[in-house]
């Protein structure tokens, strides 16, 4: 697929050249609806999960794991789910922001807590934090449906109703948008100081300490944005599935994105979105070629990827590219 | 990589299914069924009862000489691949009529979804009433029972067979089908039988490894009698711990669904314990297991597959013979060579079909009737297992809520007579 | 709650906690050593359990005595960690000690999706059930209340041993010291002299027979199917993390309170069993944010 190799970040020479390809890229994703029909859905899951995934990576610029962030997903998902159940006929901007508040504001309780924590405490710290939700779904089934979860009905769109055509084709573009806008947002985030100041923890915390800054409170905002993110992620999820389980909280699905956010290239944010597309086909066409051995082809796509290309997909392109740079 | 979404590029491309009254080269089928995780216990050896029915079938020349396609979606994938899966299987792999699925949630998903796609669907195992109770379908029909029957059955079967018990307890996983199952059990109880005390209520995780705890507090209640709907590896698990330790010796357990374990379970079921299967599923089912069919069909399954058949091998062979029914129903009717999606449409309403049980029914909200089969677990040595004896087969339109009511309000409606009023076929074993 | 109950709950929480603890001790041994949380320590859990049920199965069917069942549950157990664990730690753990944390972490999550597989595609998704070695042993009634042999003394008992045992041989024998002086500081320990990779691949195999040895015992007592691993990994993720990283004792201790905890909320709330282990991880770790045990300086185990 080629908008694989066009979604590369302008690092190194030529950004006009290399932001050019990005771009065509968004152009190649925009075209699939009318290219390949057939994807649209499954890159639509992608893109959802995409977002949720710049969240962990968000995390991981500051060097945090976070084991936990399925949390976020779900509670964005699950505020949906209970938004249409409650007021029907529902704006889907309504539970989007819905969603994505819900999310943010989760973020800033399990934030304020889990900021405190560095390495592995932060990531099984996150992980409890998301297994206790993952019970509560499973256990108080008369309000949350139980492990069959809840419908989440067709939202309408700015008062119309529109048919499932027409809905999945709007929610399709409206994740490029929202990918494409929140993606460069968190570029320009990580570039602005407060940004600036939340990777150090990563390099050196006590210096933050000695310039009187508290990387804790540096370490909520970043901790907030991988939250709200993981919420726009999750409500697209639910919207596009039409059903949320706990499933969605369950750690195996934070492990996914933390496996995602290395694939595609750890603390990139283009290779957030290039992981999940091709985790996405991998896991897809995997479980349809080889129905018994999906997650074992997964597993050792994983061990490829780690012990040869270390820089994830992301980076074995900038090599290539840099090479290719070189030569012509 | 590039190569597969090229090929999948191309074949959307190409035109695809047939054109209405042409005879297909093949009528094609996708079915979702669990082929990973716990419910691949039914899954498995449902995906296997098909191949070989569906080879038989097209061995006879398949329906008016066009043969049967079955592919197979794994459920236990997740949500996401289930329904891009479902979705492909539909658009781009031409199949005419979907069957799908186990999973009451899987079902829940991909009923409105088949009705979008505008695809003939059978909900061929899932378990929940609500569906069709709650909304109204077109596409989407059910092969077999839902819970309401299949609950009723059990509390009608202990109360004919044990009248006096007076205190009782459930043990059931902790999901959907855990939770409405018992609803609808409490719900009838408390109609037929109202003095009876319910004594405890467990909820174990779904997966649970370990029911220590619960069994230890059910010896101190000393229930009469101890309900777990339970099924696969959970069930075992209880059952095993609880004979381990001798709470059966004491209580009496209904199991409405331990004919799926009977083989697995072997000498650690006890005799004189409930057993039920979700339908009148039995691989020594007494009106059936002298027809040449039904031998011929479980001699085949138990080469191939070195088990005896679990309720969801009827309930596979009941999708089929529904597929098959409807086909050649709507071939007939309309003197045509192969039929349009409306002709099979329409012959589905109030079809007849028979698979390994009794003959069901599709009724006018698309709800299957289907018998019910109960029993009391033997061990009498023919088997390495316990068998069912003191049989009884429930004629399935008198337990299933009427059109257009809600289980739980019908149950409501009905009184201890009820109990008396149904009468069941009865076998020695 | 009379007295009566409150025993009956104490005896369920200990046999419950024992099994959680014997599993918890092989990750927290690895921990503490490689500095690895090992996911894969579920699968190994469960392979431990399968390859039991199998043996067991083999072995009994030639005709021989159910009491056989448990030299073949510690030849289960060793024969996990030495085929399974031992080119785990030899083919991909060893190319990545220097890698970030994550990366391991990953590593070894992506060996639990293959493994699981694995266990699929050798033993099939049909649930296995092989209680001989339980009924062998018998049953005690206590206050009215029935009770295996097997889950009431034989598993405190093994879980008492384990612990008493590791600690021995980490302090008192050479190559136990030898373990302990590389989890101190490798680079000190290889410049006298000690194999530090010898020494990594020996943690690993004990910490994988452990958790095989979990999954043998747990065996009689559970259905073995797909997915048992992945739901014990997080409850022993649980008792290591409340206990404090590599924290031996520790884990005896967590993995008593979070047994305790479920038994006695199946007796008072039966509703929130499921979420006791989640919570006492999380209320331990916001006070005190090292585990109960754990020193946030030095390593210890």
């Amino acid at each position: 697929m080629s908008s694989v190799t066009t979604t590369a970040p302008a690092t190194g020479s030529s950004p006009a050249a290399l932001s050019l390809l990005w771009i065509a890229g968004v152009v190649l994703l925009a075209a699939v609806p009318f290219l390949a029909p057939n994807l649209q859905l499954l890159v639509n899951f992608a893109l959802a999960k995409g977002l949720a995934v710049v969240g962990v990576t968000v995390l991981l610029r500051a060097g945090q794991v976070s084991f936990g962030h399925a949390l976020f997903f779900g509670i964005s998902a699950y505020i949906g789910a209970f938004v249409m159940a409650s007021v029907p006929g529902m704006d889907f901007f309504g539970i989007l922001i819905a969603g994505t508040l819900g999310a943010a504001l989760a973020g800033l309780v399990v934030g304020l807590f889990v900021v405190r924590y560095r390495g592995i405490f932060f990531g099984m710290l996150n992980l409890a934090f998301s297994m206790i939700f993952w019970s509560i779904l499973e256990k108080f089934y008369h309000i949350t449906g139980g492990a069959d979860g809840i419908r989440l009905t067709r939202p309408t769109v700015l008062g119309m109703e529109l048919g499932r055509d027409a809905f999945e084709l709007f929610l399709y573009y409206t994740a490029i948008v929202l990918v494409v806008g929140l993606g460069w947002f968190t570029i320009r985030w990580f570039a602005s100081p407060v940004g600036q100041l939340f990777q150090t923890i990563k390099t050196n915390e006590t210096r933050l300490e000695y310039l009187g800054i508290s990387p804790r409170r540096a370490m909520l905002s970043g901790y907030l944005l991988s939250a709200a993110l993981c919420g726009v992620g999750g409500i697209l999820m639910a919207t596009a599935q039409g059903v949320v389980t706990p499933e969605y909280v369950w750690w195996v699905r934070s492990a996914e994105m933390v496996f995602i956010a290395v694939l595609g290239g750890a603390g990139s944010v283009r290779g957030a979105f290039l992981g999940a597309l091709i985790y996405e086909f991998v896991r897809t066409y995997a479980s349809a070629y080889a129905g018994d051995v999906w997650q074992m082809l997964l597993g050792a796509f994983l061990l490829v990827i780690i012990l040869f290309a270390p820089g994830g997909i992301i980076g074995i392109f900038e090599r290539v590219f840099a090479r290719g740079k070189g030569t012509s | 990589m590039k190569k597969l979404i090229a090929t999948t590029a191309l074949c959307a491309a190409l035109p695809m299914g047939a054109f209405a009254q042409d005879k297909p080269d093949s009528l094609k089928v996708g079915m979702t069924t669990f082929l990973t995780g716990p419910a691949s216990v039914f899954g498995v050896p449902a995906r296997d009862a098909m191949d070989i029915m569906v080879q038989n079938l097209n061995d006879e020349g398949g329906i008016n000489g066009v043969p049967v396609e079955v592919s197979y979606i794994d459920e236990g994938a997740g949500a996401e691949a289930l329904t891009s899966e479902f979705r492909r299987a539909v658009e781009q792999g031409g199949a005419e009529v979907m069957f799908a699925s186990i999973s009451s949630g899987n079902c829940q998903t991909l009923a409105p979804l088949a009705e979008d796609l505008e695809v003939i669907n059978f909900m061929w195992d899932c378990g929940t009433q609500r569906i069709f109770e709650e909304a109204d379908y077109d596409y989407v029909f059910r092969t077999q029972a839902n819970a309401t029957p299949e609950m009723l059955a059990a509390v009608i079967y202990l109360l004919k067979t044990q009248p006096d018990f007076e205190t009782l307890a459930v043990v059931n996983q902790d999901y959907a089908w855990g939770r409405d199952s018992w609803d609808i059990f409490r719900t009838a109880l408390m109609q037929f039988k109202p003095d009876v005390e319910i004594v405890g209520e467990f909820f174990p995780a779904f997966g649970a490894p370990d029911y220590s705890t619960e069994i230890s507090r059910l010896q101190a209640l000393q229930p009469d009698v101890v309900l777990s709907t339970s099924w696969g590896g959970d069930l075992d698990t209880f059952v095993q711990q609880a004979s381990q330790r001798g709470l059966m010796n004491n209580s009496t357990f209904v199991l409405p669904l331990a004919e799926s374990s009977l083989e697995r379970l072997g000498s650690a079921l006890p005799p004189g314990q409930i057993v039920g299967a979700r339908g009148d599923h039995y691989f020594l089912h007494p009106e059936r297991r002298d027809d040449e069919d039904f031998k011929s069909f479980m001699s085949q399954y138990e080469d191939q597959t070195g088990n005896i058949t679990v309720y969801s091998v009827f309930h596979a062979s009941q999708a089929l013979a529904a597929l098959e029914a409807a086909y050649t129903k709507a071939i007939e009717e309309n003197g045509v060579e192969w039929p349009s999606q409306e002709q099979v449409l329409a012959a589905m309403d109030g079809l007849e079909f028979q698979g390994l049980g009794r003959p069901v029914t599709i009724r006018e909200d698309n709800q299957g009737i289907e018998a019910q089969l109960m029993g009391t677990s033997a061990q009498n040595g023919d088997y390495p297992f316990a068998t069912l004896e003191n049989i009884m087969i429930f004629d399935g339109a008198e337990l299933t809520a009427p059109v257009g009511e809600v289980s739980t309000d019908w149950i409501e409606t009905l009184g201890p007579e009820f109990v008396d009023e149904i009468e069941p076929t009865t076998f020695e074993n | 709650m009379n007295l009566t109950t409150f025993l009956l709950a104490l005896f369920d929480g200990v046999s419950y906690a024992a099994l959680v603890f014997i599993v918890a001790l092989g990750l927290t041994l690895i921990f503490g050593v490689m500095r690895i949380l090992n996911v894969a320590h579920g699968s190994l859990y469960a392979i431990g359990a399968y390859a039991t049920v199998s043996l067991v199965g083999w072995v009994l069917a030639l005709g021989a005595a159910p009491i056989l069942a448990f030299p073949l549950m510690i030849v289960s157990a060793i024969l996990v960690g030495v085929l399974i664990g031992g080119p785990v730690e030899y083919l991909l753990l060893r190319r990545i000690y220097d890698k970030p944390e994550v990366l391991q972490l990953l590593v070894t999550f992506a060996v639990f999706m293959i493994l699981e597989d694995v266990q699929r595609l050798v033993w099939g998704t049909q649930p296995y059930f092989e209680a001989q070695a339980l009924r062998a042993l018998g049953n005690v009634t206590v206050f009215g209340v029935t009770y295996t042999v097997y889950q009431l003394i034989l598993l405190p008992l093994v879980a008492l041993t384990l612990l008493v045992g590791l600690r021995f041989f980490l302090r008192r024998t050479v190559t136990g010291k030898l373990i302990t002086a590389t989890t101190e500081d490798r680079e000190a320990a290889q410049s006298i002299g000690i194999d530090a990779d010898r020494v990594f691949l020996l943690t690993f195999v004990m910490g994988a027979i452990l958790a095989g040895l979990g999954g043998a015992l747990a065996s009689p007592t559970t259905s073995i199917l797909p997915g048992m691993g992945a739901d014990m990994i997080v409850l022993s993720f649980a008792v290591v993390a409340t206990a404090g990283l590599g924290q031996i004792e520790g884990a005896a201790i967590a993995a008593l309170m979070i047994g305790m905890g479920r038994s006695f909320a199946i007796y008072i709330w039966p509703e929130v069993a499921v979420l006791v282990p989640y919570l006492i991880m999380v209320l331990v770790l916001l006070v005190r944010p090292e585990g109960l045990f754990g020193s946030p300086a030095a390593r210890k185990i």
